[in-house]
């Protein structure tokens, strides 16, 4: 809602200035977004007369004007506009007027002919986007008197962004009254008397649809002037207001928006056939609307139809055909007052968002519809003539909204505020926002006026209470109110924790949408089911993510491209799955490595990553479960990653997550030129792990003694590790991996693993005796089972 | 007295000592040890040809061979320590290194700068007792709107800017249904913050489709406003680590009443008026309310008994403030030359 200051202060005129008035609004609750000066400025400018016009001899599109500025002599200036003509009212920039944009007006000689300042358009004058020639000013324009002065141009636009509970406000009354009772100050309440017929056309009205539109005020206005054009002052309210004049009907209507929040509206009498009828659309009814659009309607439409076809879309826009024009003569005008409920959602259906709409979505006072018509009659009659008839008035009181009185207890308005006010306090602010109370034993019994659809519920009085008396003057509580200390457990997985690994080991937190494109999810999980936007931004981003590796991906590409050689990142959030049990939303962390295993530095080499340097990262996030014996990486294929390089991780044979190497012909299609190796674990598995429990230290000393053996390729280390436990069981403090190696002197098919054993018993001090026979047991055990034999 | 004896020891001590100031090394000094102090060294030699000398003599002689010999070992390990003090500083010297090169091996990296700020949020909550809740980002209509008394076709479901997948199903476009969830499953009081992702479908130069919120709920039998504006108060002031001017300005959501935007003093002018506040010297940082009786009729905690607050706040908004970031897009971009600096 945007309105000129000056006009609500015809209203309410508080003695604070624009600033302090914005702020007031602001602080009840009406946020005001801008306040702009209703013209920039300039000065010089003046109501001249175009005395004649004659044309430029040495120019064809100039003409030469004699103007009349209220001086002793007329001003010679040359103008180039097509508009301008002998007996017209024009602003007049004389010699030394500066405009907009710090344009000086100087005498200038224009082909030869001199010119003593400039016929000026509304554009020039910042009063226009742009304009098609001079600005006309009416006839009765004060001739001489300062443009600036005649138009009050002195004055602020001010635009308040209202909350959708605040249709009240959408008109200058509604805004006028809570300047008033912020202010503590008189309201001046528009004089609206009823205007009386001088004929007895009545236009019928049938109500067939009450619980939308309750109540439907008309009337007939005949023989109105159609040469007739709308008052420079109604003109500069509407554009001050943020609306484009029209026509007479169309901008007296929409000044009673602006004034009272009533929308209204013209039919041309002449093209309505039989009576007005208030219903429901038939299905695919079609209506020809007035912004040029052919709307095909649906049943639960309300319209506003004729005998014959449906004329407007109730509440939100008029139809083409019945138009007010300019041939139009008769006028039917309308204001009615449609149920929130019946509007809510029907302009956004059809693509619309009107002035109307707005309001009749929030809620227009349904007390107003007479006094709104008779306000426009006048305004209307003042400009067109015509001949009114009587008030139409057709309603269905019973689906009239009637606000049951509400309840208010004076303790419950301390109870929620924090903050104990006196009964006359209350009672003062209830009355100056225009409730009606009535003294009860434990509060009050309040009716708010018809206007406030906010009013529902107790607390709404409350907070309305709270509002005007100033949440500024709520006290500051730090009272500690309920503390629930329900913790986490001990052993549940820390993502925090985790999050903070990673950090240290050298990865750099990454955040993505979590909506992908269709494209690399079908890269990365061409299998899984996706769920899909319904309402994209783009097909960029229009499928859920079932896995962290798209963001991940496209995130290393990007910063590929951006010269990053060496890349550590990760990221935690839902992945999307829809599975058997429908939709699953699963927390997970995932990891992408590229590039060395150490950034580029002095006295170390860096070789590229390769699998286990990140199978040590996942390891680490691990063993923050305090498990990290009990899992396990199981070789496994993914469509994404390398058949050979891809590990499945279980614990305690569940699956929990997966690694490996992106698979070579994906990275081809994704423009790597490096390795890229990646990680996913789902959160919630991790999230039982293992309170520590203390285990006495051995006082005996521990031995250790190495073995190397040859074991086919293919026996994996885990096979050997479990074999070796197996036997030397609680014997075994710790077996190391020193070397594992393939090449000169051992034969192809076969792999030499160097294991350090650490034995050490809780009991004793270990024989050679026993240390030999437990060696003997763990290497005729690994030949059996695994093919193993000592290297030589 | 030595020289009376005609064993030559004055003139044999002054020759060893020479020879052991000369000693340019260890080695060197064991060799002179040995000449003169060894099994068969030349002291040691003279000692032993003590029973030729008369008698009388002996006592004499002796005394000053003994001397001899203590003269020559003080010698020996006076140059044993000056040699091993010239050992030490030479190795000192040899291992002199520029402990201005960088240090080796792994380097950190680091966090995003919005968990960076919603680990310092959730941090403050936990200290004033609130527990960290999570729920769906994927929600229902009822949670994300009907139960938060934001029926179809209300204005402020229009102004959502929803991301949907069918009639039902829809990205949550706050963290706000979180509050109906915790309220279903748990029964007052209730202390809780829910931090998480929020998707709305709007793309510009100061919005992205995806941002974090975190929303804030208490429900208890005494809580008021007031108690609202002193939780909000102290986190925002330790949050910016700073005394800040807040102002609690009237406003609307559809699940609370009284519910207020606040704005805080501008951090970036100290309120004098800039282009992050627009000249106004204030910036909106949260939305905040009582709970509206209608959410709690919904998930069956009676209105009468029971109060509540809720708070709401843009984790972006307030990381950018923080940190002076002046483009949200940035956060989303993920360029590590961006991401680096929040470490």
């Amino acid at each position: 809602m945007r309105f000129s200051e000056a006009w609500l202060r015809e209203w309410v005129n508080p003695p604070v200035d624009t600033q302090q008035l914005a702020d007031q609004l602001s602080m009840a609750g009406l946020e005001v977004d801008a306040v702009e000066p209703a013209a920039p400025a300039f000065s010089g400018v003046r109501v001249g007369l175009v005395l004649s016009v004659a044309p430029h001899p040495d120019a064809a599109k100039l003409r030469v004007c004699s103007v009349d500025v209220g001086e002793d002599e007329p001003l010679q200036i040359i103008c180039g506009a097509a508009n301008v003509a002998e007996g017209l009212k024009v602003p007049v920039a004389t010699i030394g007027a500066c405009l907009p944009g710090d344009f000086k007006i100087k005498r200038a000689k224009l082909r030869g002919i001199e010119s003593f300042g400039m016929i000026c358009s509304a554009s020039e004058l910042g009063l226009a986007e742009s304009s098609d020639g001079i600005l006309p000013l009416p006839a009765d324009a004060p001739l001489g008197e300062d443009f600036r002065t005649w138009l009050a141009l002195d004055d602020f636009c001010v635009e308040v962004d209202l909350t959708p509970d605040r249709g009240d406000c959408l008109g200058l009354a509604g805004l006028a009254r809570e300047v008033a009772v912020i202010n503590r100050v008189p309201l001046t309440p528009l004089a609206i008397a009823p205007v009386p017929a001088t004929r007895e056309d009545r236009f019928p009205v049938r109500l067939m649809a009450p619980e939308a539109c309750p109540r439907y005020v008309c009337r007939v206005i005949r023989a109105i002037d159609g040469q007739a054009v709308t008052p420079m002052w109604m003109r500069e309210r509407l554009r001050r207001g943020g609306l484009r004049s029209i026509s007479p009907v169309v901008d007296v209507t929409n000044y009673v928006l602006l004034e009272l929040g009533q929308p209204m509206h013209g039919f041309d009498l002449a093209k309505l056939s039989g009576e007005i009828r208030v219903r429901l659309a038939g299905e695919g009814e079609s209506l020809a609307l007035l912004n040029g659009e052919q709307a095909t309607l649906r049943a639960d439409t309300l319209v506003i139809a004729d005998a014959e076809r449906a004329v407007a879309l109730a509440g939100v826009m008029g139809g083409a055909e019945t138009s007010v024009g300019p041939e139009t003569r008769d006028v039917l005008l309308e204001s009615a007052f449609f149920a929130p409920i019946a509007i809510s959602g029907k302009a956004r259906r059809y693509g619309l968002h009107t002035d109307s709409s707005h309001r009749f979505e929030r809620g227009v006072d349904p007390q107003l519809q007479v006094r709104a018509i008779e306000r426009a009659t006048r305004l209307l009659l003042d400009i067109v003539g015509g001949e009114p008839g009587p008030v139409v008035e057709v309603s269905s009181q019973s689906h009239l909204p009637c606000a049951e009185p509400l309840p208010l207890r004076a303790e419950r308005v301390s109870r929620i505020l924090g903050l104990r006010l006196s009964a006359e306090t209350i009672e003062d602010i209830l009355e100056r926002l225009g409730m009606i109370i009535e003294r009860r034993e434990d509060g009050w019994l309040v009716r708010p006026p018809s206007a406030r659809f906010d009013l529902v519920r107790e607390v709404d009085l409350i907070a309305d209470i709270g509002r005007i008396h100033g949440y500024d003057l709520i006290p500051v509580s730090h009272a500690s109110s309920a503390s629930v200390t329900k913790s986490d457990a001990e052993t549940s997985f820390d993502l925090d924790r985790a999050r903070l690994a990673l950090v240290d080991r050298g990865f750099q937190e990454v955040i993505t949408y979590s909506f992908v494109s269709p494209e690399i999810q079908a890269l990365v999980e061409p299998d899984a089911r996706t769920l899909r936007l319904a309402n994209p931004l783009s097909a960029e981003l229009s499928v859920m993510r079932t896995s962290l590796w798209p963001g991940l991906l496209q995130t290393a590409a990007y910063n590929r491209a951006r010269q990053m050689e060496r890349i550590r990142i990760f990221e935690t959030g839902l992945r999307f799955r829809t599975g058997t049990d429908g939709l699953e939303q699963t927390p997970g962390v995932g990891g992408l490595a590229m590039g060395g295993t150490l950034p580029e530095q002095w006295g170390q080499k860096s070789s590229p990553v390769d699998f286990h340097d990140l199978k040590a990262d996942v390891e680490a996030l691990l063993a923050l479960t305090g498990t990290a014996e009990r899992f396990r990486f199981v070789a496994a294929e993914h469509p994404a990653l390398h058949p050979g390089q891809t590990a499945r991780i279980e614990r305690d044979g569940e699956p929990v997550g997966l690694m490996g190497m992106l698979h070579p012909s994906l990275a081809a299609k994704l423009d790597f030129d490096a390795d890229v190796f990646l990680f996913e674990l789902d959160i919630a598995p991790l999230g039982s792990g293992l309170l520590p429990r203390y285990a006495k230290i051995s006082r005996f000393p521990g031995i250790r003694r190495d073995l190397a053996i040859l074991v086919d390729r293919e026996v994996s280390y885990d096979a050997v590790s479990r074999c070796v436990r197996s036997v030397a069981s609680e014997l075994l403090r710790e077996l190391i991996l020193f070397d594992v190696y393939t090449g000169q002197n051992i034969d192809s098919g076969r792999k030499s693993l160097a294991l350090g054993l650490i034995l050490q018993s809780s009991s004793q001090t270990l024989t050679e005796g026993l240390i030999e026979e437990t060696v003997e047991r763990i290497l005729e055990r690994l030949a059996t089972e695994l093919g193993a034999r000592l290297r030589d | 007295m030595a020289e009376q004896t005609g064993l030559g020891i004055d003139s044999l001590q002054a020759a060893a000592i020479a020879s052991i100031a000369q000693a340019a090394d260890s080695m060197a000094l064991d060799q002179a040890r040995v000449r003169y102090l060894g099994k068969s060294g030349e002291l040691t030699v003279l000692l032993k040809q003590l029973g030729t000398l008369p008698v009388a003599e002996r006592p004499a002689a002796g005394q000053a061979i003994n001397l001899a010999k203590d003269a020559v070992q003080r010698a020996i390990d006076e140059r044993k320590s000056v040699l091993e003090t010239a050992a030490l500083a030479a190795r000192l010297a040899a291992e002199r290194i520029d402990v201005t090169l960088p240090g080796r091996g792994q380097r950190p990296g680091g966090l995003h700068p919005v968990t960076r700020a919603l680990r310092r949020i959730e941090r403050l909550f936990a200290n004033a007792g609130f527990v960290v809740v999570e729920g769906p980002e994927v929600e229902d209509a009822y949670h994300n709107f009907e139960a938060l008394n934001i029926p179809e076709h209300h204005p402020a479901r229009a102004m959502h800017d929803t991301f949907y997948f069918d009639r039902d199903r829809l990205l949550r476009t706050h963290t706000s249904p979180v509050q109906i969830r915790v309220m279903e499953e748990q029964a007052p009081p209730l202390k809780v913050i829910a931090p998480g992702r929020v998707y709305r479908c709007d793309s510009d130069l100061t919005h992205t489709p995806m941002f974090h919120q975190v929303e804030g709920l208490l429900v208890d039998e005494q809580v008021s406003f007031a108690d609202l504006k002193g939780v909000l108060y102290d986190f925002l002031t330790n949050f910016f680590e700073r005394d800040l001017k807040l102002r609690f300005r009237p406003s609307y959501f559809p699940f609370t009443e009284p519910s207020a935007e606040v704005d805080i003093q501008c951090v970036m002018c100290d309120g004098a008026g800039c282009r992050v506040c627009k000249q106004t010297g204030w910036l909106e940082v949260l939305g905040c309310g009582m709970v509206y009786p209608e959410v709690f009729r919904h998930v069956g905690i009676d209105p009468e008994r029971y109060l509540g607050y809720a708070f709401g706040m843009g984790v972006e908004r307030l990381a950018m403030l923080r940190y002076g970031i002046d483009d949200i897009r940035l956060n989303f971009e993920n360029d590590l030359r961006y991401l680096r600096q929040f470490a």
